[in-house]
């Protein structure tokens, strides 16, 4: 369970995000979703301390008391959007990079760099390839992977798809969908496309000038909402399928 | 081969180990303070500018007066030393040129690696931070492998200029391969010059290569480019090096010299000498007036050769000329009183600050000495070595007889005979012992007034060296030994144009006209 409790932020006098509170579940797949500049992204990072509170409290459960901000990031995958794969390192060595912060024997990281890269669908030769050789989709599938390795309980992703082409995106999210499932991961993942927070998550947070504008599963925000906001939001998927649902019928007419 | 070449070849293993070993410290000195300095600059922009700015700073101080500079500071921390705890250490020679080079080394590796460091991928590093890496693991396992290109850029920079900077070590008394260039530009021995230069600069070459194979090795992460290149500087290193694993004689005598021709031979001729009598010699060579006193005041060297009138007037500050006899025996008072320093006697010649014209000049305008000399002088040119127009002489000279010259100019000795010769200065600061009197036609002006002080060459040895029976019974047989016209004709075969010898071959020949 991640708990954010009145929470807020602000750059230079101007507030970003909050007073916010938050609680997620484990084992839940919620996706903070929402425009630039809605701190989403913030919000996201202060929950591995990669951004500090300026007010507020965050619970990540599971965590030994005064645990320091190293400790807690080791036991939360952070995928994002630029991936930030290790270039001087192969891909077997940027997974097994959490596996030896943590100390593992050798073994054990080989036999676990081996499980990730089956388990997103990379072939086991490419562990010896350097990140520069792979395409788009492969680098996220290691980044992924390496988020992985350590064997958090919690993932939070940063737009983690948001570079690749439509159908690599389409396919990379089902396969982690899957494997959210498989390994009963609790993932937060930020995205500003609401398609993918529909399709993907069990709960959209959708969120504006760091406020929470509506929150619940994706079948009840798209049932409608009473904030205009949110509504118009939630009808852009629907009102983008009608017009290319039109132009099929146009064609076929034509 | 050129005897000239094939004598400079015999000094070279000797030259190349210290050379070698000064720049190799110096690299490494440099690069240990930069790269953690480096690291906490690019953490900090309050430590980022004044670093930089320092290493800028320091970078814009000529080389030369660099080195210069620190030996004065290290003699004034030894002294220091000395007095506070009973260990004074050496300020000439090795300490003063490792702290200039290694200062000076460092813009480059700083400069480089800052931009390394704050040039890696954020996204690296936001990935290294996100997975729980400690700040320690960030730098050592993503930060400094990936800016390495960059940083090892930066050494190469900086080992080009220290392997090339290391030459003026020289001048403080640590041998080097400045030592051809520096004795090559005193007796125009333009072979000796290029032999140092080109030394030097394959040298600079050879580790600029084979760092280059490092960097590219690192850019391309092919290992063994790194290993070849690292295993090429080690190899190169170790040969360079090997003269030094040689023991040096425990009780070594060194022997000192300024920086010109006569000082060269003199000091050559009592290292024969010494070393006819069974002793180890070490040379240091290309000492400044004030710095050799100081230095044989210190114990640094153990002997060398100086001239009453530079003693007196520097030394002591005196003003006055009471006379030849006078001079040497309040000097031989004085600096045993002072500074323990003895002066064991005079070698029988004087080397006199003198002024100087060609001989037909001086005759077509009727000048024969200062007085006649003053009433020309707004129309002539003046042309006068390095220190010269800085010493009391020249102030007491200018007193005495109110010269005022159209125009001053400072040379190297060398270039201040050409000057002469080409007409381009009519009247020159010339030294009576020097051979080209003679060659050159020139005529030295007396000084009626007895301005200048006696120069006599004399014999002066350190105070821990003061009863060394073997070094006294070498030395004594100089005294009053080597008359001007000797003296002359052996700086004279020096600096010659044609058929020129070394200080040694010319120390030889001096050597084998005197009285055994």
């Amino acid at each position: 369970m991640i708990q954010l409790r009145g929470v807020a932020k602000s750059y230079a006098g101007r507030p970003v995000v909050g007073p916010l509170d938050l609680t997620i579940e484990a084992g839940e797949f919620v996706a903070l979703l929402g425009g630039s500049g809605s701190g989403k992204t913030t919000t996201l990072k202060m929950i591995n301390r990669l951004i500090t509170p300026d007010a507020g409290e965050i619970v990540v459960e599971g965590g030994a008391a005064g645990e320091s901000a190293d400790h807690l990031r080791r036991r939360i995958g952070y995928v994002f959007q630029e991936i930030g794969l290790f270039p001087h390192m192969t891909v077997g060595e940027n997974i097994a990079c959490g596996p030896r912060l943590a100390r593992w024997e050798k073994a054990r990281i080989a036999a676990r760099t081996a499980d990730l890269l089956s388990l997103v669908d990379l072939p086991a030769e490419s562990s010896s390839r350097m990140p520069g050789a792979l395409s788009g989709g492969q680098r996220q599938r290691v980044g992924v992977a390496r988020a992985l390795a350590a064997g958090p309980a919690i993932m939070l992703m940063d737009e983690p798809f948001g570079a690749l082409d439509p159908i690599t995106r389409d396919a990379l999210g089902r396969d982690y969908r899957a494997l959210h499932e498989r390994l009963g991961l609790t993932t937060v993942m930020v995205t500003h496309d609401v398609l993918e927070a529909l399709l993907l998550a069990d709960r959209v947070v959708v969120l504006g000038a760091g406020a929470i504008l509506a929150d619940g599963p994706p079948g009840d925000l798209i049932a409608g909402h009473p904030d205009p906001a949110v509504q118009a939001l939630m009808e852009t998927p629907r009102r983008q399928a009608r017009r290319v649902e039109a132009l099929r019928a146009g064609s076929a007419h034509g | 081969m050129d005897e000239r070449f094939a004598a400079a070849a015999r000094l070279l293993p000797g030259y190349l180990a210290q050379h070698v070993l000064l720049s190799l410290c110096a690299l490494v000195l440099g690069f240990a303070i930069s790269l953690p300095l480096a690291v906490a600059a690019s953490r900090s922009a309050a430590v980022r500018w004044p670093s930089l700015f320092a290493a800028s700073l320091i970078q814009t101080i000529p080389s030369l007066a660099l080195l210069a500079l620190f030996y004065p500071l290290l003699l004034a921390l030894s002294s220091l030393s000395r007095a506070w705890f009973g260990i004074g250490f050496p300020a000439l020679g090795f300490a003063p040129s490792l702290i200039a080079l290694t200062l000076y080394s460092m813009l480059p590796m700083l400069r480089n690696g800052v931009a390394g460091i704050l040039g890696v991928d954020a996204a690296a590093v936001e990935a290294a931070r996100g997975m729980g890496m400690t700040g320690a693991q960030r730098l050592f396992r993503v930060e400094l492998p990936l800016a390495a290109p960059v940083i090892m850029a930066g050494v190469r920079t900086a080992a080009v200029w220290t392997i090339g900077a290391a030459t003026l070590a020289t001048s403080v008394g640590q041998t080097s391969l400045g030592n051809y260039i520096f004795a090559g530009l005193q007796t125009e021995n333009w072979a000796l010059v290029l032999f140092g230069c080109a030394a030097a600069a394959i040298l600079a070459l050879a580790a600029d290569q084979l760092l280059g194979l490092i960097e590219s090795g690192l850019a391309a992460r092919r290992a063994w480019r790194i290993w070849l290149g690292a295993a090429g500087l080690v190899a190169g290193a170790a040969i360079a090096l090997a003269p030094l694993a040689v023991p040096a004689a425990a009780g070594a005598y060194v022997i000192g010299a300024k920086n010109f021709s006569e000082q060269y031979i003199l000091a050559a001729l009592v290292s024969r000498r010494l070393e006819a009598a069974g002793a180890r010699v070490t040379l240091k060579e290309d000492l400044g007036s004030a710095t050799a006193y100081r230095a044989l005041a210190a114990g640094e060297i153990d002997a060398y050769i100086d001239y009453t009138g530079t003693l007196w007037t520097n030394t002591l500050g005196r003003k006055d000329n009471p006379g030849r006899a006078a001079v040497l025996a309040t000097l031989t008072g004085a600096l045993k009183r002072r500074d323990g320093v003895v002066v064991l006697g005079p070698l029988g010649f004087e080397n006199a600050y003198a002024l100087a014209m060609r001989a037909d000049r001086a005759r077509g305008l009727g000048i024969a000495d200062l007085n006649d000399l003053a009433a020309h002088a707004p129309a002539l040119a003046f042309g006068s070595d390095l220190e010269f127009l800085s010493r009391p002489e020249w102030a007491a000279l200018e007193k005495a007889y109110g010269l005022k010259f159209r125009k001053q100019t400072s040379y190297q000795p060398t270039f201040m005979y050409r000057a002469l010769v080409d007409g381009e200065a009519d009247v020159i600061s010339a030294f009576s012992s020097d051979g080209r009197i003679a060659a050159e036609h020139l005529t030295v002006l007396a000084d009626p007034k007895g301005a200048i002080p006696p120069y006599d060459a004399v014999i002066l040895v350190s105070p821990r060296r003061a009863h060394d029976r073997r070094l006294i019974a070498a030395l004594r047989p100089l005294i009053g030994a080597i008359p001007v016209t000797a003296m002359r004709a052996a700086n004279y075969s020096v600096d010659r144009d044609h058929d020129k010898l070394t200080p040694a071959q010319a120390a030889a020949n001096l050597g084998a006209r005197l009285p055994q």
